[in-house]
């Protein structure tokens, strides 16, 4: 596994001719095998920072290392799973699963035994040829965290994953991802704009400001979750009636609150 | 049922388009409005089809010429669609060889395929070379843009998922850009066979001594008007066909993606 530390991180981007400041001296750490989430209202920067991470875009100024290496290009070490699941839809779930494992050379058995392991722990099993376009949503984010898992990446970056789901499948990925991030804990950072999810996923919370995105605070989720007992409950819905979850949430809300701009409405 | 009522009325209204061309061109060739020897009636086009299926014309049976023709197209447009895909879909990847290729292709493909006829006849006499550098001439360019175009429209998460799990640049181009392009690649390949098949019947007008190109040129010079039409319906038949197999082609691509 491997640490994220983003440092002094700004970026702009031109339309128009001028320059608009996205990202204004960031900085976060997100320390090995923890899962850390980002919420700011859209527009902040948030998914910005993890593509950064990612190597899919790179910072203006300031520095992001992952391992404490300089972030240069993408690769496998830093497995991304996207809003829009971008499972190919040409491969069937085992094939787009493999996809990773065949960059990085692993023998057939050794794969074989991988793409299993894993169709299992997403519940994905009896459905390895089937394409993309014959599963629900859901199921396609499934298959998306498999072929991240798979790979067992030093860190995990997922950006909004849950965002194109319906309430009810999004409770029951929230719920499975914490039962896997149990099972085989990963250094993750996890960009969503749900302020529950973040505080029922995270064992820290980043909260950002609006453009240009700054750190505004970061909340420590997991003392309290650890004080409260929270894995006691196996319900989501059991752990957000609860006072102490119901106090982080608000907290997190009213930093998002302070920064409301009625000019925006 | 609404599927089937309107398959009927299309069967019904191209019988009648049918009929009412046919019609036209029996009465014009009935009052001679051109002389009988140039205008010859329906029937007697397809009675001359009939004959020269058996009885060689200039060497060759009508299906003798059609093979000959086939065969060149064929090996011209695989040629094409062998040079074109794979060109077009790389250098929607690598941009050093767009930047390499681009400016020499964007102005050779605007020389009709025809106009390279001198130089076919010269190189290659009347061998294949010759017609399979004037199909090459007018089917490369549509196939090579296709998949060019497709390549470089191809959606922005795909590419990126396939960085973020480790691809090459091979990897990229074999497993996310020409799948992905798969539909305009078809597209590409079917405009790129008519366009081969066009320049094919017009090469052999011109240079060769085989082909529906040549015995339609044939007998214009022998004055024989109903071997002219009868190549002008075969062209435009097998013209048809190649077309209808790649919409099959296409229509299967779509339906194994679910769309």
């Amino acid at each position: 596994m491997a640490n994220i530390v983003l440092d002094n991180v700004s970026r702009s981007f031109r339309r128009d001719g001028k320059d608009f400041l996205a990202l204004d001296k960031v900085s976060f750490v997100c320390n090995d095998g923890e899962f850390v989430a980002v919420v700011g209202p859209s527009g902040c920067g948030k998914t910005t920072c993890m593509r950064m991470a990612a190597g899919l875009e790179v910072a203006g100024s300031g520095s992001v290392k992952v391992g404490g290496k300089e972030v240069k290009k993408p690769g496998p070490d830093r497995a991304v799973v996207f809003q829009q699941f971008a499972l190919f839809p040409w491969k069937t779930v085992q094939e787009n699963i493999l996809f990773g494992l065949r960059s990085l050379g692993v023998g057939r058995d050794e794969s074989a035994e991988r793409v299993a392991r894993n169709l299992k722990l997403m519940n994905l099993e009896g459905y390895e040829s089937a394409y993309p376009h014959q599963l629900s949503g859901g199921m396609q984010q499934r298959v998306a965290i498999a072929r991240a898992y798979v790979l067992n990446p030093d860190v995990l970056l997922m950006d909004e994953p849950f965002g194109a789901l319906d309430a009810q499948t999004r409770t029951v990925m929230q719920e499975e991802l914490l039962r896997v991030g149990h099972a085989n804990p990963r250094t993750v950072m996890f960009i969503t704009h749900a302020v529950d999810e973040a505080v029922y996923l995270a064992d820290r919370v980043v909260v950002m400001t609006r453009r240009p995105g700054t750190v505004k605070q970061i909340i420590d989720v997991k003392p309290v979750r650890d004080a409260e007992r929270w894995q006691a409950y196996e319900r989501i819905e059991d752990v957000m009636a609860l006072a102490s979850f119901v106090h982080l949430r608000t907290q997190i809300w009213q930093l998002l609150r302070d920064q409301h701009d009625p000019a925006d409405h | 049922m609404g599927e089937e009522l309107d398959r009927t009325q299309f069967i019904w209204r191209s019988a009648t388009g049918l009929l009412i061309f046919f019609g036209l061109w029996s009465f014009a060739a009935g009052i001679e409005l051109a002389p009988r020897k140039f205008l010859p009636l329906p029937w007697e086009v397809v009675g001359r089809g009939i004959t020269l299926l058996s009885e060689p014309f200039s060497g060759q049976t009508l299906q003798g010429h059609l093979a000959a023709s086939l065969q060149r197209y064929l090996l011209g447009f695989a040629l094409s669609a062998g040079v074109g895909v794979p060109l077009g879909l790389l250098m929607g990847w690598y941009r050093w060889l767009d930047n390499m290729v681009s400016p020499l292709f964007d102005s050779l493909r605007f020389i009709a395929p025809i106009a390279w006829v001198p130089f076919a006849a010269l190189w290659f006499g009347t061998g294949i070379g010759g017609p399979m550098l004037i199909i090459f001439a007018g089917a490369f360019p549509p196939c090579l843009i296709n998949a060019y175009r497709g390549a470089r429209f191809v959606e922005r998460k795909y590419i990126e998922a396939a960085q973020v799990y480790g691809a090459s640049g091979p990897r990229v181009v074999t497993e996310v850009l020409l799948p992905a392009s798969l539909p305009s690649i078809i597209a590409g390949l079917r405009i790129g066979a008519g366009a081969g098949w066009q320049s094919l019947i017009g090469a052999e007008l011109i240079a060769a001594n085989t082909g529906i190109g040549l015995m339609m040129v044939r007998a214009q010079g022998a004055l024989d008007t109903s071997i002219v039409m009868v190549g002008m319906i075969a062209v435009g038949l097998f013209g048809l066909l190649i077309d209808v197999a790649l919409r099959g082609v296409e229509a299967w691509v779509n339906r194994t993606r679910g769309r």
